[in-house]
């Protein structure tokens, strides 16, 4: 079930996740709710997606259950501040972030990171 | 180089309902934005006294806002950087980080405030790993914790007493010996038992390895300094105009707001300004909505009085539905 009212493409399980960073070289998921901290986020995701066409951007739920995978993962330990934003390369994670970021830290980290 | 009737630079509230006015009285109209479309609206999670609506999520109400404008034609550039202003002349200009640039024959400036940061040693690095701005999207990392919530009112107050339902022990910390706050916030903060103050003192330092783990605390009055160990840090200390960069191109008063006429005129012909970023005593969705209003009549008049300067002006302005 989609919990999520963002443009960005809604993940809804831990094995469709798995699925798309096993089968896409470059993505990105923003792990939030609807609230002020993560919708600048998926804002910024949905401008990118015309920009970073070599990057796929999809949102998951912070609070369903399947979104386990994303907040217990190694990368996340002391996050303390929605949403959990994490960066795949080739189905690992290469980078995570906690909390709000805006266009630049973003671009920076795919720049970076998701080249 | 885009050219429009009006340009407005910002699309929260006031930006927002500028567009809406000015694109249904079919003036060319762009907006220009630097951060997420919706501004504060966004960062608040209910909005519970804009009337005519049932109590809403601040977003929704950005949502709507923005269908709006788009839906009678304005258009909307977000997450841009403005590099250059050029807003004197009568053809104003901006030119934004990535070259583009954008003209029109009047501008509404409606870039509203953000929220204030302490500004000391830390802050940046323990962002989202103990310190936080938003106590309604944060409150259960903090579950059976202790936290610190920085500042004096309403928010600070409303907040503090909002996260005791996850932590174990909210300390307030202000600067001064008293509040600023609306009474029933003051009594409600102090009859709460999970609550503990500690006045006149400020942070000085955020420390820890990966996370935050203590705070350094100066008392004011006598320049003590003190640690304390402590979860989480939320911060609530006001707001600022976003006005630094208007600096030097519009008159600001000392605490850098617009200052307006209450048609929204700046002393520049052709610029207005409206919303939370002018000097007034009361910032919220439907007074920043109201000066949107105002301002986008007035650079209509302002355009169609310039464009037909030997016709008579009217009596009256009225707009109909
Ligand atoms: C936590 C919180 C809770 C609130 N609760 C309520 C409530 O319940 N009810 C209520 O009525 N009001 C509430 N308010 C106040 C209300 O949100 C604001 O008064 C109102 O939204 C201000 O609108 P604005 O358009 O003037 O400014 P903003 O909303 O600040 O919008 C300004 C926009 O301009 C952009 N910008 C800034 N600088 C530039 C630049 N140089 N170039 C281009 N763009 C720029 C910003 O990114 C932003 O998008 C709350 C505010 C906060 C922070």
């Amino acid at each position: 079930m989609k919990l999520l009212q963002t443009p960005v493409q809604e993940i809804e399980t831990a094995s469709e996740l798995e699925k798309i960073i096993n089968e896409n070289e470059n993505v990105m998921v923003c792990c939030g709710r609807m609230g002020p901290m993560c919708i600048p986020v998926y804002d910024t995701m949905e401008e990118l997606q015309d920009e970073y066409e070599h990057v796929k951007f999809y949102s998951m739920a912070f609070d369903s259950p399947e979104a386990g995978v994303i907040r217990n993962a190694p990368e996340c330990r002391g996050f303390m501040g929605l949403p959990f934003t994490m960066y795949y390369k080739n189905g690992e994670v290469a980078h995570a972030t906690s909390s709000i970021q805006n266009r630049q830290q973003i671009t920076t980290i795919l720049d970076e990171k998701l080249k | 180089m885009e050219k429009y009737d009006l340009m407005i630079i910002g699309a929260g509230a006031a930006g927002l309902t500028a567009g809406i006015y000015a694109s249904r009285a079919k003036l060319n109209t762009v907006i220009i934005n630097e951060g997420v479309v919706g501004g504060q609206m966004v960062l608040t999670e209910e909005v519970a006294n804009y009337p005519g609506v049932e109590t809403t999520k601040g977003y929704m109400l950005a949502n709507t806002m923005k269908t709006q404008a788009k839906s009678f034609g304005c258009k909307i550039r977000s997450n841009v950087k403005i590099t250059s202003y050029a807003l004197e002349d009568p053809v104003k200009s901006v030119t934004l980080e990535d070259g583009r640039s954008f003209s029109a024959d009047a501008v509404i400036l409606t870039p509203g405030g953000r929220p204030r940061s302490l500004n000391i040693p830390g802050e940046d690095q323990f962002k989202g790993t103990g310190i936080s701005y938003c106590a309604t999207c944060d409150g259960d990392f903090f579950t059976g914790k202790e936290v610190i919530v920085v500042g004096g009112g309403n928010s600070a107050l409303e907040e503090a007493v909002a996260l005791t339902n996850f932590a174990t022990k909210v300390t307030i910390v202000h600067q001064f010996d008293h509040f600023q706050a609306f009474e029933h916030a003051i009594k409600e903060a102090q009859n709460n038992p999970k609550i503990e103050f500690i006045m006149e003192s400020e942070l000085r330092e955020f420390i820890g390895d990966t996370t935050l783990e203590k705070v350094t605390i100066e008392h004011l009055p006598t320049g003590n300094m003190s640690e304390m160990n402590i979860d989480g840090v939320f911060i609530f200390v006001g707001y600022l105009p976003n006005t630094e960069s208007l600096a030097g191109l519009v008159a600001l008063n000392e605490r850098n707001e617009i200052i307006v006429d209450p048609d929204m005129k700046t002393p520049i012909p052709g610029m207005f300004a409206a919303g939370d970023c002018i000097a007034k005593k009361y910032r919220q969705v439907t007074t920043a909505v109201a000066d949107g209003t105002i301002a986008a009549l007035s650079a209509s008049e302002f355009l169609r009085t310039r464009n037909t300067k030997a016709a008579p002006k009217p009596a009256s302005l009225s707009v109909q539905g």
